[in-house]
């Protein structure tokens, strides 16, 4: 069992975590955040394995991972 | 009370190891050479830093890491070498993070030649690097005065954080003269509420002289001008010969301040009426005492080992009350007792 | 479930000023969490670049002063030789480090300072608008070089890692990358290592971190960093080039 939260107001929806999660889990939400941005969001939180890449290449540090 | 016959570059040597100097970071350059040899044995034998850098404007660079610490830190070097510095000074200034900063002036521009002079006057005081920001800057002129003003450029330094320079020449830096050892050796030190020295007990600290935000600028330069008022107000500091009565009162700093006091004695001898002010602070620049002698009956006479800088400040200073002669030579060159003595002469018709 | 992953105490709470898919966040990560395993935060003086990270003392949870550019090694010499008990590090773009404190970056190496320098190398400067950096690739077009880097004209990129292997006082340099979790994990050793060997008075660790740089490249973050992979990497491999601290 494992998830990821994501800080929606410092995301800047670059989509590195996207990109890196091996399972495919994270997607850009519909809305924007206070800075304009489409955030982060853990879409499928069932298929997340806690592996923590997306963690390593936020730029942002906006991802905290849970296990 | 110690006292030795040394050299004015060694009084100064001795005068910031005894205020407790931790780091000496220099660079050689003529005529001040004595500095960073004589550091690259006492300050090692005693256990402190010394670091020859790779260049002047990186030994400005360290003084500026090992004072953000808190420790006192000290660099020399003759003016090429202080054009490089003059980066580093406005930072300090800027970041508001102390440094003591000497320079034994030569001939000047550009390379010059190796003769003492006081061409740097200018940098010195009116800013040297960029922004708007003041170095207190002191002018020994004896080796006595190199050792005292060392010693107490620290604490000075330290009280404003702010940089200090001394201004010396390399006359005074070579001269040998007996050289009384009357300040007490510097151990305690106070803790210091702004110096990094890691975040153990409190929140971490920052130095900076980039303020980006909206206003912050303006308001740090109408801090440091605050800051400046109050130096202008409380270390003014000067020595005034035989002005009482002066008519002709001649205004001169360093090395000219030794020969116009000569000239001085021999025109009293041929009853001239002449005097001086010297100015042991370049800035805050004494410019009350000036003016307060100022008149109609009086005339000044600026003796200096430049094209005439510290003239202006003079002519500032008196504010059109008296009329301001210079007199001095450039280029290393240095101006004799006889001339300055011919050119009291000539004021005096 | 427990927290696994999170913001290192050495990283201040504060939103990062860097472009959306900039690598200096993700480099900025791993020198706080490397801080924070080694139990050095309260000891640790950090000196600030002129470049895109002049403002690390926002982001940096410990004690920080800026420097003019370039001049860091030399700062951080007068920190540490004054402090010899503290943690030092510099940490520098390719202007500040490789062009503008090219003496400073030398000498401070040569003098085997015992501090820790990381080096952020993304082939442009980035904070001024993407101009030419001393290791902008042969070809590369940046704002003043319009036509593409040409060594006739230009020279060629530096490698700066190999060059001060060159020097007797460095003893451990790495060139590392950030452009994907398996890599930044890499990295995050070869970081953690450089101030370990600080902790035990190894000497000076120096660490080139190849990083990405979308905006000033005029890329996607996934175009970016697919070019650190497929044409960066090329002219800077990866490895560790000197280890002189076993």
């Amino acid at each position: 069992m494992a998830k990821i939260t994501v800080n929606n107001d410092r995301c800047k929806g670059c989509g590195l975590c996207i990109d890196s999660c091996p399972k495919k889990c994270i997607s850009f939400s519909q809305n924007l955040n206070k800075i304009g941005y489409h955030y982060a969001v853990l879409e499928n939180e069932k298929n997340c394995i806690g592996c923590g890449f997306c963690y390593q290449v936020c730029p942002d540090v906006c991802i905290e991972v849970y296990k | 009370m110690d006292k030795r016959l040394i050299k004015g570059n060694i009084a100064l040597c001795e005068g910031a190891i005894t205020a407790g100097l931790s780091a000496y970071f220099g660079y050689p350059i003529t005529p001040q050479n004595e500095v960073p040899a004589y550091m690259s044995n006492k300050m090692v034998k005693l256990g402190r830093v010394f670091v020859q850098a790779e260049s002047e404007l990186s030994a400005a660079n360290m003084v500026m890491g090992a004072y953000a610490t808190g420790k006192r830190a000290m660099t020399s070097s003759s003016s090429p070498g202080i054009s490089l510095k003059q980066e580093a000074i406005s930072y300090l200034a800027g970041m508001e993070v102390p440094g003591v900063i000497v320079n034994v002036q030569r001939g000047g521009p550009g390379l010059g030649n190796i003769s003492g002079s006081q061409a740097d006057y200018f940098q010195a005081t009116k800013g040297g690097g960029h922004g708007d920001y003041h170095t207190i800057v002191l002018a020994p002129n004896s080796a006595q005065e190199m050792y005292e003003m060392a010693y107490d450029s620290f604490d000075l330094s330290e009280k404003y954080r702010t940089p200090v320079m001394i201004l010396a020449d390399g006359i005074i830096g070579q001269m040998m003269e007996p050289v009384e050892f009357n300040r007490k050796e510097k151990t305690e030190f106070e803790k210091k509420d702004w110096a990094l020295d890691g975040c153990a007990g409190r929140e971490p600290r920052s130095l900076q002289s980039l303020l980006m935000k909206d206003g912050a600028l303006e308001q740090h330069n109408l801090d440091l001008q605050k800051k400046y008022e109050e130096i202008k107000k409380n270390e003014v500091k000067y020595d005034m010969y035989e002005t009482e009565d002066a008519e002709i009162i001649i205004v001169a700093y360093g090395i000219s301040s030794r020969i116009a006091k000569n000239a001085l004695k021999l025109a009293r001898q041929q009853g001239i009426k002449a005097g001086m002010i010297r100015p042991k602070t370049l800035w805050p620049f004494p410019y009350e005492i000036i003016n307060k002698h100022a008149g109609q009956d009086i005339k000044f006479l600026t003796v200096e080992l430049s094209m005439g800088q510290m003239v202006e400040d003079v002519k500032l200073a008196v504010n059109g009350k008296s009329p301001v002669e210079f007199i001095g030579r450039a280029g290393g060159g240095v101006i004799t007792v006889q001339a300055v003595l011919n050119k009291i002469t000539e004021l005096k018709k | 479930m427990e927290k696994i992953l999170s913001r290192p105490k050495a990283l201040k709470d504060n939103p990062l000023s860097y472009c959306p898919g900039c690598g200096h966040g993700v480099i900025h990560r791993l020198i706080a969490e490397s801080i924070d395993e080694l139990g050095i935060r309260e000891k640790t003086i950090a000196v600030a670049p002129v470049g895109c990270a002049v403002f690390a003392y926002d982001y940096f949870n410990f004690d920080t002063t800026e420097a003019p550019h370039g001049r860091p090694p030399a700062v951080a010499t007068g920190i540490k030789r004054t402090n010899p008990d503290k943690i030092v590090f510099t940490y520098q773009g390719d202007g500040d480090l490789a062009a503008i404190g090219t003496a400073e970056t030398i000498h401070c190496a040569n003098r085997g300072e015992n501090i820790t320098v990381i080096f952020v190398n993304n082939a442009n400067y980035g904070m001024t608008g993407g101009q030419m950096a001393p290791t902008t690739l042969v070809g590369q077009v940046t704002e003043t070089t319009p036509f593409g880097r040409d060594p006739s004209r230009e020279g060629y990129p530096i490698k700066v890692a190999e060059l001060l292997a060159n020097l007797q006082g460095t003893k451990y340099i790495e060139r590392v990358t950030v452009f994907n979790a398996p890599h930044i994990i890499k990295a995050k050793k070869a970081i953690k290592k450089a101030f370990q060997n600080q902790v035990e008075g190894k000497g000076y660790s120096f660490i080139e971190v190849i990083s990405h740089c979308p905006v000033d490249w005029g890329k996607t973050p996934q175009e970016s960093v697919k070019w650190v992979e497929d044409v960066f990497l090329k002219t800077f491999p990866l490895g560790v080039i000197k280890d002189e601290t076993k």
